[in-house]
């Protein structure tokens, strides 16, 4: 099951690495990860998705937490979240189907943040399973550049039953 | 008044109360080097390997339970420790490695002598610094030794570039330590500690498997009090001799694949099994489906990793095992209604003094060749469990193990987890030091005592009276034994009948140097040795392939043992 780790950690060199290889140290996987700086000073925070069973959720939480540069773990899968990643996506679109990108941009409220002859750059934030359904609409206009974020998630305000 | 980096370096050692450092110096570290003889509470032992100093450091903090420190140069004399800290992660034990680093300004730039240690030494230290201002030296030090010591212990490396030793700095040495991200848990809960109570009311079988962190955690007291007030017996890992009196009528000597009949059965049918500072390792269950089949399983561990980690657990407890054990007592003392243990246990006890009984650990002696177990016993005997002992790796090592009795911890000093060859005679070295009264014996193997020979040198250079017995059959015998037994006897790159005369050896050292081949010359030639006052080999000519008995194949259920 894919599972959503909100990780934060002391912003100092090495620390990346740290949770890298003892994923791949381990054999864990790594489905997304991001990390930026947060407001207090000197701490990041990390957001990581992966795959594995009950058990092997539990070693990964455990053997970050064991990690002397990491402050907190917190699962936010069994939690009310907020999820999104951010896809910046090249699509093809020549004068017979630009209308058509451009439909499609609307409807998922993308944001179009170039313009070329014969291209658009759309800017899509959602969760994964929205990013998954324009994606599919986009690939028959030929898509000709493609960078992701991983996941980023908060846990919700208000937890309700 | 202003210091150099390598004189906060030194000074910050001497607050924590460092008396032995073990090192080999080199480029980078000149500058730690040339300060050191004004700093003389800092003893230095220089190695002839740089695996030799960590494993001495190593062993220095195994036998004292104090942080050990070991000292190399940039590059090869930093990769050289690599094993060494391996080997201290696998068996937690406290350790600082400092190693110097090409100045700040060359890192990166493939520099002479070179090595990103830090990046090399991640997987396998708790966590390690390069320092990169001379400004962050002093508290850099004071967290290394607060994180080696404390919670689960470990090595922690700092990597120390060239120019950082050399700036100077009106030094400030912090009082205290406060983390955030480090907070180790050691208080058990109580609501967990009554659940352990429970259960022991209503067992009838219960079994203590008890490991490294008992002896880490100096719970020796409190799990000899718990076994003998409510007759439970008691087993352990290799990391667990010494934990538990190895001559008291509980104790069942160790369990695992080539554990004693009688410990492996009592797991196989315990219904209730108290694991404490162990780590379910796959030498120790065996098929991991099979292990403890009946029993209800409490774990305590000050590391939340261990728990749940191979095995699932009714009763988990994250907390300093001394702590656990004390709180479990106090529990046990607090109860309104007094259980009569010694008649709850008794026909459980009956039963495992019955496997006892039935299936000793044993062998056939002979005069010629002489027999291995017989010269583990015979060290015994000798020195009345009063010696420390270290081992190689292998069959020397189940050996002592199982053919030798411990009564204190930290009497006897192995390398369980990694499993190093080569480390006993260095770490010899270390306990030693700590110990310089005491009789220091390396039980060996002709192959892993070639492993580390070099420190002979040291050995006889700083006369460090280390005793050597190599168990010498002229094979790799435990690769041999999986070879004979699993590989149709096809002995492919064990033999070692080209091995050096080792009688000789140690006196191109400079050492004393024995040889033995009858039984009934042993006892003689083993009390001259140890009488000595300076580093002795014994070198004992052994049977070729005798076998460490019992054992459990690889992925076999624990109560599948060959006897034979």
């Amino acid at each position: 099951m894919r599972h959503v780790l909100s990780v934060l950690v002391e912003n100092e060199p090495g620390v990346l690495s740290r949770v890298v290889g003892l994923f791949s140290g381990r054999g864990f996987n790594i489905e997304t990860l991001n990390v930026g700086p947060t407001l207090e000073e000197g701490l990041s925070l990390m957001t990581i998705t992966t795959l594995g069973d009950e058990a092997i959720i539990e070693q990964i939480v455990k053997q970050l937490r064991k990690l002397v540069t990491v402050v907190k773990v917190v699962d936010l899968t069994h939690l009310q979240k907020v999820e999104r990643e951010m896809v910046l996506i090249k699509v093809n679109a020549e004068d017979a189907s630009r209308a058509e990108v451009l439909r499609i941009a609307d409807i998922f409220r993308c944001k179009v943040v170039d313009v070329g002859p014969n291209a658009l750059t759309l800017e899509i934030t959602g969760d994964q399973s929205k990013i998954k359904a324009i994606v599919s609409l986009l690939q028959r206009f030929g898509v000709k550049e493609f960078a992701r974020t991983g996941t980023v998630a908060l846990r919700r305000a208000m937890q309700m039953d | 008044m202003e210091k150099t980096g390598a004189q906060i370096l030194l000074e910050c050692l001497l607050q924590e109360n460092v008396d032995a450092i073990f090192g080999f110096p080199g480029g980078a570290v000149i500058d730690i080097y040339h300060h050191l003889p004004s700093y003389p509470a800092l003893r230095h032992f220089l190695v002839r390997h740089e695996q030799g100093a960590i494993h001495a450091a190593d062993g220095y903090a195994r036998a004292t339970g104090r942080v050990g420190v070991c000292l190399v140069t940039s590059g090869p004399g930093a990769t050289n420790t690599v094993t060494g800290i391996a080997t201290a992660y696998m068996d937690s034990i406290p350790v600082v490695i400092i190693t110097g680093q090409v100045p700040t300004p060359l890192i990166g730039n493939d520099a002479f002598q070179e090595v990103d240690i830090v990046g090399i030494s991640r997987p396998c230290v708790k966590h390690n610094y390069l320092v990169k201002d001379v400004q962050d030296l002093a508290w850099i030090i004071k967290q290394a030794f607060y994180l080696a010591r404390t919670g689960r212990p470990g090595p922690v490396l700092v990597d120390l570039p060239k120019d950082v030793l050399q700036a100077k700095t009106v030094p400030a040495y912090p009082e205290s330590i406060s983390m955030r991200s480090y907070n180790p848990h050691l208080e058990p809960n109580r609501r967990q500690l009554r659940k352990v109570v429970d259960l022991l009311r209503t067992c009838r079988r219960p079994l203590f498997y008890s490991g490294g962190g008992v002896i880490s955690s100096d719970a020796f007291e409190e799990l000899t009090w718990l076994a003998r007030n409510l007759h439970i017996p008691v087993t352990s890992t290799l990391m667990g001799l010494g934990a538990f009196p190895g001559d008291d009528p509980l104790w069942l000597g160790m369990l695992g694949m080539h554990g004693t009949y009688a410990a492996n059965m009592a797991v196989g049918h315990t219904d209730l099994l108290l694991a404490v500072g162990a780590r379910f390792d796959d030498r120790v269950t065996g098929k991991i489906s099979s292990f403890a089949p009946m029993a209800k399983v409490v774990h305590i561990d000050v590391d939340p990793t261990s728990i749940r980690k191979n095995v699932n657990v009714d009763v988990p407890i994250v907390a300093d095992c001394r702590l656990a054990l004390k709180g479990l007592r106090d529990e046990i003392m607090a109860c309104a209604e007094a259980s009569d243990w010694v008649l709850e246990h008794q026909s459980w006890l009956e039963q495992v003094q019955a496997w006892q009984r039935d299936h000793p650990l044993q062998y056939a002696f002979s005069e010629e060749p002489i027999k291995p177990q017989f010269v583990v016993e015979k060290i015994y005997e000798l020195t009345k469990g009063e010696a420390i002992i270290t081992t190689e790796v292998g069959q020397n090592q189940m050996w002592a193990a199982q053919f030798s009795r411990f009564h204190r911890p930290r009497s006897f000093i192995t390398s369980g987890g990694l499993g190093t060859m080569g480390y006993g005679f260095p770490a010899a070295i270390g306990a030693q030091v700590a110990f310089p009264d005491k009789l220091v014996i390396d039980i060996a193997g002709d192959g892993s005592i070639q492993m580390n020979i070099q420190e002979m040198a040291t050995a006889v250079s700083c006369n460090i009276p280390v005793k050597i017995v190599i168990l010498n059959n002229g094979y790799l015998g435990m690769v041999r034994q999986w070879q004979e037994l699993f590989y149709n006897k096809n002995y492919c790159a064990t033999c070692m009948h080209t091995n050096p005369d080792f009688v000789k050896l140690a006196e191109a050292f400079g050492a004393a140097g024995f040889r033995v081949t009858k039984a009934a010359d042993l006892e003689g030639v083993l009390k001259q040795a140890f009488a000595l006052p300076g580093p002795v080999i014994v070198d004992v000519v052994v049977a070729e392939e005798e076998n460490v008995y019992p054992m459990v194949p690889a992925g076999a259920a624990l109560t599948d043992m060959l006897l034979v």
